[in-house]
């Protein structure tokens, strides 16, 4: 790419992590654009422009662009980009993990044209018909191949605790794409299929799958990174290897169980949703334990938090992290679920999830990786992190607030009944109370657009290689011999 | 990891390391924190304690039962069971009591209004807007222009069966497509569409024009000479400036050309006996309802005596009004369904007659 790549350790294959870390900015802008535009789209309904732009088409658009899009690459980029460095040792082929960048990114494109196009499978985050599933399990072998044949010809005598992540990621999603989508096509030349299983056993794999999704795709993927980048930014130790081993384990082998809980008060035996219940709860410490872990790796370094945006994208994002895997749990509780299922509440909980959790650590990662990748010194401009870090935050605050007081006022318009045994208010009532909510909605996700748009320009700029002069005062001092390297 | 990895120790907070590195990564050997396990292991208790006295486990032979004996549909109908019994104070009076005592008992009117609101909201809204208020082809339901009859037992019957429902005593009537079926030329349909407008316009109609002269021989016997309308075939009032569909020219000549036939459903069979009489309480309530049960004003005007009289005699006397009345609907209603027979459709499409549910309400 530039003469500076030089500097990286030629050992290491970081072409292909260039190009998954430009393919995470560009789906992270697009997810995000989908996602406002969606937000505005329930404010302000005629916004959809039928058929290809309505809602019903662009929000699986949306939930795949962020997710698959912006989230899988990430993980891509960060898992090849830490295997390496972990191991000590280059990617075990460069030809397929090129193939799974290309092949990757082409079932995304396939994926989100079905969608505006009208095809789908109806499940949620599952939506692409088997066309793309058959396509992406041959790329999903491939990423497979792979990571596991890096990890085995590693240098090093034990495998790092990202590493462990990674694997449980790549190894699950697999066994979860697999089991979900087994479905026949109606014909060769059709985009449609049927799953061969139904009723409440689809519906069942069909969130067995999802909420797998959100543990291994959302948490254990961006663990995995989290052990790798904060320790790094830090520069300290892991807080404790034995936690690590105590709640990689149990989150592993308890979040698989924990699936009936979206399916609470439905056609779904009772024995299953006490189980789905009991295990979300049990849940809870074995996620906090990566919570601890990113936080405590703080502990004789909690000044750098003062000086240090990358790292404070970081922390926040285990923050959020342990708020939310703090919420799923209680919202599992049927008697909390009974008010909060089917509402925003949900929505909100899933945003504090993925755009404080996911989208932060993955944001901390980028300015990390962004000039390491690219031989630069610094980044453009740490003030600009700065700004990307607040105008973000106080997106996600106001989204997270709005779909609170929304969905538990849907909740309970729902549930309200008069003094003599009628339903006080009609669905269409409740939507209009929503009104206001989703227009805040709408602009708190306007203000986490903006934050992504300014790490892109802080992005273009420093792989031009220009600095911000004025934040770097010392540069200026010494500015002549520095300006030419 | 070499031994002299293994007495690494963090200098900053004195713990010591695993003794491995990666990339320049280390772990630190603390343990996990008191306060995790402890609430682990309390969330473990505490989910042992639910699988006992809940159903949990899947066995062989099914599922174990729990010591509560809970099952989400018992629990489904002990709260349906609280929420019904909130009806039940009211229902089996409510049941019994006819539409003018329902009109003068406070607590059943309120009874009714209740249901009916939030049975319209849900099952009505939908065309007839959240205030009744209506929309294009929909009719407002809060004025006093009533296609069919704004009196409770028109109401009840339009709820009941609907209108071109498909149901057997649906209320049916059809206008003909005067320009698609060629009944009447092109210029004939501009003039009568210029009479028609006329006749709520502030110039006022000319009896003489030749759109009047159409009008009395293909319209008026549906709408009335004085094209105030007929509710025996839900044909709307044409002078009053009320527009079902569209009160302009071009939508006008549309209606004449093409007719109109909006349809609603039946709602027998869906909603139960006291639904269908609550809404009907409740769209009679909104503000254009005829005859019993409407404003006091309008019962004085029927029954002047009721008013008079002492208030001992004052129900006797609102029941032979109902009774009359309803014998005069049962009337209309059976004539409109003879005029809905096939044969008499036919007929009626012979001699020219313009039956309509079309341009105003």
């Amino acid at each position: 790419m530039t003469a500076t790549t030089s500097d990286v350790a030629p050992r290491y294959n970081d072409d292909v992590v260039r190009l998954f870390t430009i393919a995470t900015v560009f789906w992270g802008i697009v997810g995000f654009a989908a996602g406002v535009l969606i937000a505005l789209q329930l404010a302000f309904p005629a916004l959809n422009f039928e058929p290809y732009l309505n809602f019903g088409r662009l929000r699986p658009l949306h939930t795949s662009a962020v997710i698959f899009a912006f989230g899988g690459n990430a993980l891509f980029a960060t898992s090849y980009y830490i295997v390496q460095r972990t191991c000590q040792t280059r990617l075990f082929s460069d030809g397929l993990s090129l193939f799974t960048f290309w092949g990757y990114n082409f079932f995304i494109v396939i994926a989100a044209l079905g969608y505006v196009l009208g095809v789908t499978q109806g499940k949620e985050y599952a939506e692409p018909e088997w066309y793309a599933d058959l396509w992406l399990t041959i790329v999903w072998v491939a990423y497979l191949l792979v990571f596991l044949g890096t990890v085995i010809k590693r240098k090093e005598p034990h495998i790092y605790v990202a590493n462990w992540f990674f694997l449980a990621f790549i190894i699950t999603v697999a066994v979860l794409h697999i089991g979900n989508n087994v479905e026949i096509p109606v014909s060769l030349t059709s985009a449609k299929s049927y799953p061969v299983v139904s009723g409440v056993q689809s519906a069942m794999i069909q969130w067995w799958y999802g909420h797998n999704a959100v543990g291994f795709f959302l948490t254990a993927g961006f663990l995995g990174m989290m052990y790798y980048f904060v320790p790094k930014q830090a520069n300290r130790p892991v807080y404790s290897y034995r936690l690590s081993i105590l709640h990689f384990w149990s989150l592993i082998f308890i979040y698989i169980w924990a699936g009936p809980h979206h399916l609470h008060y439905t056609a779904l035996p009772d024995w299953a949703q006490t189980l789905g219940m009991t295990f979300s709860i049990i849940l809870w410490m074995p996620s906090w334990g990566g919570m601890i872990n990113g936080m405590m790796t703080l502990s004789g370094a909690w000044d750098k938090l003062r000086t240090d945006p990358v790292l404070r994208f970081m922390i926040i994002a285990v923050a959020f992290y342990g708020m939310s895997t703090f919420e799923g749990p209680m919202m599992s509780i049927k008697a909390v679920n009974s008010l909060s299922h089917y509402t925003d509440w949900t929505i909100g909980h899933v945003h504090s999830g993925a755009l404080g959790w996911v989208g932060f650590i993955t944001f901390g990662c980028l300015y990390y990786l962004v000039p390491k990748l690219w031989g630069r010194d610094r980044l453009y401009s740490l003030k600009l992190v700065n700004l990307h870090l607040w105008i973000a935050t106080i997106g996600i605050v106001i989204y997270i607030c709005a779909m609170w007081v929304s969905g538990i006022m849907q909740g309970l318009m729902w549930k309200s009944y008069d003094s003599m045994g009628f339903l006080e208010y009609s669905f269409v009532e409740s939507v209009a109370e929503m009104h206001i909510y989703y227009v805040l909605r709408a602009m708190g996700g306007l203000l986490y657009l903006a934050g992504g748009l300014i790490m892109a320009y802080n992005f273009i700029k420093t792989i031009k290689g220009d600095v911000r002069r004025s934040e770097y005062p010392e540069m200026s001092a010494q500015k002549g011999t520095e300006a030419l390297a | 990891m070499s031994d002299q990895h293994n007495k690494d120790i963090d200098h900053i907070t004195g713990v010591e390391t695993t003794g491995h590195e990666w990339d320049g990564l280390k772990e630190l050997n603390n343990p996990a924190p008191r306060w995790w396990v402890w609430v682990w292991i309390a969330t473990i208790i505490w989910s042992i304690g639910y699988w006992v006295i809940y159903p949990a486990w899947p066995t062989l032979s099914g599922n174990t039962k729990g010591t509560l004996g809970y099952s989400q549909y018992t629990e489904l109908e002990a709260s349906q069971a609280e929420i019904l019994a909130r009806q039940d104070q009211y229902l089996s009076s409510f049941e019994q009591a006819s539409y003018d005592q329902i009109a003068n008992d406070e607590e059943l009117n309120a009874f009714a209004y209740a249901g009916g609101n939030a049975l319209f909201k849900n099952n009505c809204a939908t065309c007839h807007g959240a205030g009744g208020q209506g929309a294009v082809g929909y009719p407002n339901l809060t004025d006093d222009d009533w296609l069919w009859g704004g009196e409770l037992a028109d109401i009840e019957q339009t709820i009941r069966y609907g209108i071109r429902s498909g149901h057997d005593e649906a209320r049916i009537s059809q206008m003909p497509a005067f320009g698609r079926d060629e009944l009447l030329e092109k210029e004939e349909i501009e003039s009568v569409v210029g009479y028609v407008l006329s006749l709520s316009s502030d110039e006022g109609a000319d009896a003489s024009s030749e759109g009047a002269e159409i009008f009395a021989n293909n319209c008026a016997s549906c709408h009335g000479e004085d094209a105030k309308g007929g509710r025996d075939f839900g044909a709307p009032n044409l002078s009053d400036a009320i527009w079902l569909y569209g009160g302009d020219r071009e939508t006008v000549y549309e209606t004449v050309y093409n007719s109109r036939s909006g349809i609603m459903p039946n709602w027998e069979g869906k909603l139960d006996e006291n639904a269908i009489r609550q809404l009907t309480v409740y769209v009679h309530g909104l503000g254009g309802g005829e005859g019993v049960g409407a404003v006091v004003e309008e019962v004085a005007e029927i029954a002047p005596d009721v008013i008079e009289d002492p208030m001992s005699d004052a129900i006797e006397a609102v029941e032979n009004v109902v009774e009359e009345v309803s014998e005069e609907v049962s009337e209309v209603t059976d004539s409109s369904v003879d005029a809905s027979a096939e044969p008499s459709v036919e007929e009626g499409v012979e001699e020219e007659a313009v039956e309509d549910d079309t341009t105003t309400e």
